[in-house]
């Protein structure tokens, strides 16, 4: 398996979704290939780092604003298509 | 991170018994479905935007959009993966209103192959995200993602923030699973290179 190969099939190796011989064969190619190996540890890294990073977090007091807003608009909805 | 958030203690009630009661008209029933995902859809669509306040309108308008139509909803799919394909196209739309020189689109795929290749390789430190505080974090993230075209930034928030399957990303984004995997293969890659320069192994520092 050359690098290339394997940065075809990372995704599938990080998401776990591949057959058992494919991951062998990944696997084996990481053993020798210190490249691919780090670029496969720093992209897990990069995704559990997003995942993890609870960027864009919906403060409280907004959170309560907007839902009002929605039930207030959902009620005028109901009431025009009841009338 | 599931795509349900709940408070402790509340009772969890099938989804779809919520989603009928709010078609026939009960508000309280679709109050509690925009309990469970107004803060997905804000995160969605706050990556998507870039912007505050367009995240703001895009989760009251995906929300008021949901419940006026919710009568077309089949039911086939989640309702959740039908809610953000509305507020990913209520997103996009607010890109290009602010971006209108920008060709914004999903099928954006205007990179070669090679970009997505790594150029470095360079072992990170331990506990990369212990280098910065949690505000220099948060914003070396939001400023790395941001360099994504829009296509490519959807894909990975959907998939490896929100932990949506690949079909359900697939469905909510009307694209093929060989699309969605190949923008997420280029996505995780692109994002990994741009991180390098701050999460490299500094020198000296033991491994």
């Amino acid at each position: 398996m050359t690098c290339s190969e394997f940065l075809k099939e990372l995704t599938d190796y990080l998401d776990n979704t591949m057959d058992q011989r494919t991951r062998v064969e990944l696997e084996d190619h990481l053993q020798w290939c210190h490249n691919c190996y780090v670029v496969c540890n720093t992209t897990k890294r990069t995704i559990e780092i997003y995942r993890d990073s609870q960027l864009f977090e919906l403060p409280d007091d907004l959170r309560n604003r907007l839902r009002t807003a929605i039930i207030s608009k959902c009620k005028q909805h109901k009431s025009k298509t009841e009338a | 991170m599931g795509a349900i958030e709940s408070k402790v203690g509340e009772p969890i009630i099938d989804e779809s018994v919520l989603v009928n009661a709010a078609r026939n008209g009960d508000i309280g029933a679709f109050e509690q479905l925009v309990r469970r995902y107004d803060r997905n859809v804000f995160r969605i669509a706050q990556h998507i935007t870039q912007n505050r306040e367009d995240a703001e309108d895009v989760v009251q308008d995906a929300f008021l959009k949901a419940f006026q139509n919710l009568g077309q909803f089949q039911g086939q799919s989640k309702f959740y993966t039908w809610l953000v394909r509305i507020a990913v196209n209520e997103a996009l739309m607010r890109l290009r209103r602010r971006r209108p020189e920008r060709m914004v689109s999903l099928d954006e795929d205007v990179k070669t192959e090679e970009d997505s290749m790594p150029r470095e390789v360079a072992d990170w430190s331990p506990n990369p995200e212990q280098l910065y505080s949690q505000a220099e974090l948060k914003d070396i993230l939001s400023k790395t993602i941001q360099g994504l075209p829009p296509g490519f930034r959807t894909v990975f928030v959907l998939r490896d923030v929100e932990a949506l399957s690949t079909e359900e990303t697939a469905e909510a984004l009307n694209l093929s699973i060989p699309a969605v995997k190949s923008r997420l293969l280029r996505a995780r890659l692109q994002l990994r290179e741009r991180l390098n320069k701050f999460f490299k192994r500094r020198n000296g520092e033991s491994k």
